[in-house]
């Protein structure tokens, strides 16, 4: 690298010259002429990923707000994973349902983009536009077929009330503002550690009202009611993007705002991010047993999954935060991973994600039951799976910090999502096909393999997580 | 050579092997079955030498492997066998090619998928018996109960998706309160000594305070009792045994229940010996409460294989009342029973399945006179029906005894009722027999029964064998345990001794003393004698009393010399 400053956007600028240069081709595209646009963003990420790499360790910091941390460059690994396997599940979809390829593609990667520049953001501000570069092409994408009432209805809703959550966040800035005269993370921090005020109201306005915002962003209860609407509504590989990048990336900044800058206030923040989180793990599980649409039973399963990664954050020892790291990329690959299978199953005119479109997928596509099979026992958290490493990691950074009670409820929750998770195999393996049905789409060899790619993470970090584990602890061990 | 990785690997190398095979159309449905066979084979002699290998007189384990597996957290590959785990070891290699064998009539759609999670399951379920690592143990633990998820409801009779959900469901439920107790067990070892630990033998040594070590005891117990299963913690089972196939029945009956017991023995008392004394009794009584509870449930069973894991409820009460007397008598007849049990009843379940496999039907009702018709399998369930009942010179006579002895010992009350379930389980087994075997051919279909062949014998010989060797030779099985348990028995008793002598002030004690004896109410009474077996003079007086040898005192240590009392062996 070049040792300037500019080091720590190079990541982010891969992505979005990626996305300019799909928006580009799709305007030089003559009707009807195939191009390989969705390579044009494996490129950009895979410059993403590889600079992430070269930055590590590095700590380099563009103009003061861009921090390529070892965090940042962690979730930023993960989100150029979620990228890849995103497109090269939507290369079959976009195809089968005629969407816009060029705005498709470039949609997404403008999101990962401003999901990359959440996670390395170090300045509030920053963290603000960055949702709003990633929340806007989010909505779009929500409502990409707009042939469709549903996916129109849901991406109205997450409009509306994203934009709602928007206003409580930027009001929250403008408070910390107020009262610590920066909206950079580390001066705030600094100031709030310095002048050990005794909760001024001020300073707790702007919690709470940062909190809500975050809460809003990664489906917590009680503000997670956009969510299944929203899940719903949208195609089921947007759906697997952003239940899975959004929230890594909210995550992230999340994790970065209250573990650093709010650390002094944690005795304030804690218990009521206790209360949230059970209520999430909670709500997220016993709410999803009654659905009978797999995509929205999935979204209820990724509010619970929301509810484990704050477990992580209210713990907020080494352990933890290093568990939360581990948990985003463990519950991405495999979210993405059945989010993607769900896709895959899908036709024009139908979504096929009832839960009666699996009766029987065993008999017809084998492969495909297996390997969802293996993401709902990871998302189970069943060993051998990355997902549980992923929940015990959590679990013993709760019962390490002391929180018996939620490390309790965490894994009672954890039971009753295994309860509906087996549902779905019920249907694939020992329910009968019905007769009428139609027989599944065939699937291409790109999406198979970022299929067999999802699965090999899945196994391999449930065998053999000590690498990633490590790599999650050095990279907390930098800030904070 | 690394023989216990390879005992659980073999088996796991071949499901994924199988994995690799087309099968689309059945075609290759015979490959793959004898492909299995001389998998589960393979592992059998793997687990044969390690038998052959062990030295009966080290407590300690052996044939231990320990590998650095996630660092940071302490956790370690570690297996090892010590005279407990050793032989459920090979009960486990030694039931699976019989279960295989016995799928090969039934099991005829998806040969290839049930060859894997059978192999699956095997693996799975050596790995929980070889594992020294806490974590190490529960992944094995919780992962076998995917491919036996799998087992009952594909391969499974009508109720089959209710019955797998419940059983994953309820050991789930359990374990995963054990996972929060490893956890902390865990964070206790680095809080003392700065680094985390799963070891088993590290985490033994932890001093816990009393209250926590209430709840750790009580998460572990809860979770083995379910997977015993303990009164009243047995609702799953009846469901499992019933909808399984025969190779699952056999499976579950014959290993599965022992983790339940084998838990116990090597987690829940060895790490909380002090909770452990405390709620001994209360456990002891829950098991003599399952013994007649599923003896008398069993009695009344119209289905034969309802009959069968009834009595499984009834027999594994005996096992845990042997853990809770932990003396070297009760716990060794505590192993022996698990094994002999997995024997016995996974003999009866293999041989109501070739009934049901011949009649497609378990009623009791609907069959009758069969000796006439099929005498060979009429002669093999009638010895296995002999075993399970404890008739001496078959397999279930030393576990039983032995049991019962060191349960005399500890408290002579739970004996009374424990024998009361032996006669119990004569009623309803022999009545059992009596209805399917002896009388009158009653139903037309029933005349032309075909009786064993080829395949059926050679799943039903080892069976029978190993009964009769069991029952006649029991110090060869008693042989390699014995090292291991007395060491065990002692650590118990000694960790409780040097605990005691730590804390000269005993918190004085919550329920009533016996001086106010006669304040009290019958029932509080009654909870109270029941709760303090250890209080009173009586205990010392009984001591004295005793007209057993005591332990150590005869040429066959540890154990009254048992060959001697059945006038063989030793």
């Amino acid at each position: 690298m070049f040792d300037s400053t500019f080091d720590a956007v190079v990541p982010l600028l891969c992505v979005i010259l990626a996305a300019l240069a799909a928006m580009g081709a799709e305007a030089f595209r003559a009707r009807g002429e195939r191009m390989p646009i969705g390579g044009l963003g494996i490129v950009g990420l895979a410059g993403a990923g590889v600079s992430s790499v070269l930055l590590w360790n590095r700590n380099a910091a563009s103009f003061g707000v861009i921090l390529a941390d070892n965090f940042g460059l962690f979730v930023t690994l993960v989100l150029v994973v979620v990228g890849v396997l995103t497109i090269m599940f939507s290369s079959q979809v976009v195809r089968r349902d005629a969407l816009p390829a060029g705005e498709y593609y470039a949609l997404v990667l403008f999101a990962i983009a401003g999901m990359i520049m959440m996670a390395t953001a170090n300045d509030l501000l920053v963290i603000f536009l960055a949702l709003e570069i990633l929340s806007v092409a989010v909505y779009v994408l929500t409502g990409i077929r707009r042939d469709d009432q549903r996916a129109t209805e849901a991406a109205f809703k997450y409009f509306l009330l994203g934009a709602f959550s928007s206003a409580f966040f930027l009001y929250g800035i403008a408070f910390t503002y107020g009262v610590a005269g920066s909206t950079r993370l580390d001066r705030v921090g600094a100031y709030l550690a310095a002048q050990s005020m005794s909760d001024s109201p001020l300073i707790l306005m702007a919690l709470a009202l940062l909190l809500v915002g975050f809460a809003f962003k990664i489906s917590a209860v009680p503000f997670h009611m956009w969510t299944p609407d929203a899940y719903e509504g949208a195609p089921a590989i947007v759906t697997g993007f952003m239940s899975t990048g959004v929230k890594a990336a909210a995550f992230a900044a999340f994790a970065r705002v209250f573990l650093s800058a709010f650390e002094p206030f944690s005795a304030d923040w804690a218990p009521i991010v206790w209360i949230i989180a059970a209520l999430t793990m909670i709500l997220g599980t016993v709410v999803g047993v009654a659905q009978s649409n797999l995509k929205r039973m999935l979204a209820y399963s990724s509010i619970a999954h929301g509810g484990y990664l704050l477990v992580g954050l209210v713990a907020a020892n080494e352990v933890g935060k290093a568990a939360i790291l581990f948990y985003l990329l463990a519950y991405a690959v495999t979210n993405l991973a059945a989010f993607g299978v769900i896709a895959l199953l899908g036709s024009r005119d139908r979504g096929n994600d009832e839960l009666r479109d699996y009766a029987g997928l065993w008999h017809t596509r084998p492969a495909l039951a297996a390997l969802m099979t293996v993401c709902l026992l990871s998302l189970g958290g069943l060993p051998p799976t990355v997902g549980f490493i992923g929940k015990w990691y959590i679990f013993s950074a709760a019962v390490s910090a002391g929180y018996y009670g939620l490390a309790i409820i965490g894994v009672l929750t954890s039971v009753v999502s295994v309860f509906f998770y087996l549902r779905v195999v019920v249907m694939m393996y020992m329910a009968e096909r019905e007769v009428a049905a139609a027989m599944p789409p065939r699937v291409t060899g790109v999406s198979m393999a970022a299929l067999a790619f999802a699965i090999f993470v899945i196994v391999y970090l449930g065998v053999m997580p000590t690498q990633v584990l490590d790599l999650a602890s050095a990279s907390i061990a930098t800030i904070f | 050579m690394p023989l216990l990785t390879l005992s659980w690997l073999l088996p796991l190398a071949g499901a994924i092997g199988l994995l690799l095979v087309g099968n689309a159309d059945g075609r290759r449905n015979g490959a793959i079955r004898w492909l299995t066979l001389a998998v589960s084979l393979a592992t059998l002699a793997v687990t044969a030498a390690v038998w052959a290998g062990f030295d009966p007189a080290v407590a300690e384990f052996q044939f231990v492997e320990r590998v650095p597996w996630i660092p940071a957290f302490g956790i370690d590959y570690s297996l090892g066998v010590d005279g407990i785990s050793l032989l459920l070891v090979v009960l486990t290699a030694f039931l699976t090619p019989i279960a295989l064998l016995s799928s090969w009539g039934s099991i005829e759609r998806k040969v290839k998928e049930f060859s894997i999670f059978m192999l699956a399951l095997e693996a799975a379920m050596i790995g929980v018996f070889v594992a020294l690592d806490l974590f190490l143990f529960y992944v094995f633990w919780d992962a076998m109960l995917v491919p036996m998820y799998f087992l009952i409801g594909i391969w499974g009779y009508d109720r089959r998706i209710y019955a797998a959900i419940k059983f994953m469901l309820y050991t789930m439920a359990g374990s995963v309160l054990m996972l929060v107790a490893i956890l902390g067990l865990a964070y206790l070892h680095s809080a003392a000594t700065g680094r985390y630990s799963f070891d088993l033998l590290a985490l033994s040594t932890l001093d816990i305070a009393p209250q926590t070590e209430m709840w750790f005891f009580l998460a572990f117990t809860v979770a083995f009792a379910i997977k015993v299963p303990l009164f009243p913690f047995h609702t799953w089972l009846p469901d499992a045994h019933v909808e399984a196939p025969t190779a699952g029945s056999v499976i579950l009956a014959g290993v599965l229940l022992k983790m339940g017991t084998y838990g116990l023995l090597r987690f829940s008392f060895p790490l909380f010996p002090e909770a452990a004394a405390s709620f001994a009794p209360w456990l002891a009584l829950l098991a003599v409460v399952g013994i007649i509870y599923g003896a008398l449930v069993a009695m009344v069973q119209p289905d034969m294989k309802k009959l069968v894991a009834y009595s499984s409820v009834s027999h594994l009460g005996f096992v845990v009342l042997g853990i809770c007397a932990m003396n070297a008598q009760g716990v060794q007849g505590a192993i022996y029973l698990m094994l002999a049990h997995g024997v016995s009843t996974g003999g009866l379940f293999l041989m109501v399945g070739m009934l049901s496999d011949r009649r497609h039907t378990r009623l009791i009702g609907e069959y009758g006179g069969l000796k006439a018709v099929v005498p060979r399998l009429s002669a093999a369930f009638l010895i296995i029906t002999l075993a399970s009942i404890g008739l001496p010179m078959l397999n279930g006579f030393p576990g039983e005894f032995l049991i019962m002895l060191g349960a005399f010992r500890w408290d002579p009350r739970f004996v009374v009722a424990a024998g009361l379930g032996v006669i119990l389980s004569a009623v309803y087994m022999l009545w059992m027999v009596q209805r399917v075997y002896y009388g009158e051919v009653r139903h037309g279909e029933n005349a032309t029964l075909p009786d064993l062949h080829p395949r059926e014998w050679a799943s039903v010989l080892p069976i029978c064998a190993m009964a009769v060797v069991m029952g006649v030779f029991p110090t060869l099985f008693l042989r390699p345990m014995e090292a291991s348990v007395e060491a065990l028995v002692q650590q118990m008793q000694a960790t409780q001794t040097l605990r005691a002598m730590d804390n000269p002030h005993p918190p004085a004690p919550r329920t009533p003393t016996p001086g106010n004896w006669t304040a009290m109410r019958p029932v509080t009474r009654i909870l109270y004698s029941l709760s303090r077996p250890h209080s009173g003079p009586s205990r010392a007086e009984r001591g004295q009393k005793r007209w057993l040898p005591a332990k150590g005192s005869g040429g066959y240590q540890g154990a009254v010399p048992l060959g001697w009392l059945i006038g063989i062996g030793n």
